[in-house]
Formats: C-alpha cells, sequence, structure tokens
C-alpha cells in the first residue's frame, strides 16, 4: 500500500509539479510523449509476464493474460506510427521514474505467492491504470501535437481505462 | 422496408432464416467501441460484431444469453430469440457498452 501511494505521488510530481528541473517533464514533446507511452505498455507486459508464472487464481491468469496480449498491440501499432512518422522516442524522467518503480514493484510482487501474490497484483494493476490514465488525460494527450499520436493515445486511455475496470471487479472478487 | 433487410441481401441471404422478415444487422468493433445499436430490431433477427480494433474484445450479455469471442478481425454473430432490453458489454474491457432493444415478432 504505502509503495503504491510512493509510486503514484511520484509520477503525479512528475507530471505536474512546476519547478524549472521539471519543466520538460511537465511538457514533453512528442518525442518524449511516444517514450512516456510504450514505457507505461512494456511495464505493464513485464508485470503481467510475471503474473503468467506466479498467478494461481484462473480470473487473474487470464487478466494477465488479457494485459500482455492488450499491450503489445498498442505497442505494435505505436512502434509503427512513430517509423511512419520519423520520430525517435526519447527517454526522459518520467520513463526513468515509471521503470525504477515498476522494477521494485516486481521484486515486491516476486516475494509472494498465491492468493497473497494475486491481489497485490491486481491491486497493484489497479493503482498503476490508474496513474497513467490520470497521466494521459492531465498531460499526455493535451501536450500531443501530431493528431495520429493524439489519437492512438485516446484509443490508448479508453484501454486503460477499460483495463482499471476489469481490474477493480476482479479485485472485489477476491476479497482483501 | 428495413433498412436491415438490404444488408441482408448484400451478405448473402441463402444464410439467413426462412423468415422473410428477419434481417441481419452488422455492428463495426473499432477503437475500443461498439458502433451504433441497430435501432428497430425484432425476434428473430440476427445481430453481427465485426472486431474491426486492434485488441480482442467480446460481446456478452449481462443476462447470459450470449458469449462472443471476438479476436481482431474476427466476427460472430447471434439471433435474438427473446423480447426486451439487452445490455451488452466487454468482458475483457467493461467500459464499453451497448444497449439491444429487441421487439417482439409482429411489432416491428
Amino acid at each position: 500500500m504505502i509503495t503504491r501511494m510512493i509510486s503514484r505521488a511520484a509520477f503525479a510530481a512528475l507530471l505536474l509539479l512546476p519547478g524549472a528541473a521539471l519543466a520538460q517533464a511537465q511538457k514533453p514533446d512528442d518525442a518524449q510523449i511516444a517514450h512516456i507511452a510504450y514505457t507505461a505498455g512494456a511495464l505493464d507486459i513485464a508485470a503481467a509476464k510475471q503474473a503468467m508464472a506466479k498467478a494461481s487464481n484462473p480470473d487473474v491468469r487470464a487478466f494477465a493474460q488479457e494485459m500482455a496480449r492488450d499491450h503489445q498491440a498498442v505497442n505494435d501499432k505505436a512502434l509503427a506510427l512513430v517509423k511512419k512518422l520519423n520520430v525517435t522516442p526519447q527517454d526522459n524522467s518520467t520513463s526513468q521514474a515509471l521503470s525504477k518503480d515498476a522494477a521494485a514493484h516486481l521484486a515486491r510482487l516476486g516475494a509472494l505467492s498465491g492468493a497473497a501474490y494475486d491481489r497485490a497484483y491486481v491491486q497493484n494493476e489497479v493503482a498503476f491504470h490508474k496513474t497513467v490514465n490520470g497521466a494521459l488525460q492531465d498531460t499526455l494527450i493535451p501536450s500531443a501535437r501530431n493528431g495520429e499520436l493524439k489519437a492512438l493515445l485516446r484509443t490508448g486511455l479508453a484501454l486503460f481505462q477499460g483495463h482499471q475496470e476489469h481490474a477493480e471487479h476482479i479485485a472485489r472478487t477476491l476479497g482483501q | 422496408m428495413r433498412p436491415g433487410l438490404i444488408l441482408a441481401c448484400l451478405l448473402g441471404a441463402s444464410a439467413l432464416p426462412a423468415d422473410a422478415q428477419a434481417a441481419h444487422y452488422v455492428v463495426d468493433i473499432a477503437d475500443m467501441a461498439f458502433g451504433p445499436a441497430p435501432a428497430r430490431l425484432v425476434v428473430g433477427d440476427t445481430i453481427e460484431w465485426k472486431n474491426s480494433d486492434i485488441f480482442r474484445h467480446t460481446a456478452t450479455a449481462r443476462d447470459g444469453q450470449f458469449d462472443l469471442d471476438l479476436r481482431p478481425g474476427g466476427r460472430a454473430a447471434v439471433t435474438l430469440s427473446k423480447a426486451g432490453a439487452v445490455q451488452v458489454y466487454c468482458r475483457f474491457h467493461p467500459n464499453m457498452t451497448m444497449r439491444l432493444m429487441v421487439v417482439a415478432m409482429g411489432k416491428g
């Protein structure tokens, strides 16, 4: 719970708080936006792969397969788009913070097993998708300049919102 | 003539039930959304969902009448067997919903 709150706060701070050091992350350009969106998808795929190996509940396993499948599909489309637009995704502090945070979560989840793992994975998925949804809505979509990138991010937002609802539904069935 | 009939002819009427009134509708799925629901559905009509999205979806009736698995590029159909409102959603993405209003035969 505490790490979840820290991760959300860290991501929110990078994207939303004022300050000269954060100016770049605050108003990312298209190359940075593409990198952040792709990174978020890749991190969720890594979490899903861990869940496909560790989860015991069949609904949780199916959810993990869905995450891997959907995020791979949208990332494939994103790669095709940046290639078409001749944009090279640019690493940035937000992508780095997301990656660092996700690595810590993977390690933490890796130490759990059985029903405790299932619950922690699904709770983390709810929190992760909520955080990324906020970033897409408040920062990434409004900042995107290219129309096709903006459209793909909007599809990504609908996808992440769908995943969040699905994860919340599973979390309710698993109980606390 | 109901608009669905024209579509039914285009899609090959031989595959349809013998009832001349039965229509066949296609609902497209794209960009994480169901296309609009056909306006005048009658028991016996067929609805086909066509998944034009890059994601796998389902067209699932909340009351359990049908649960169609739709891979990207895939399509699947159901014949409406009873009158009433049917709430349809995607099991993978529950924020995708649509509502079908089906009336009994002879009321259309």
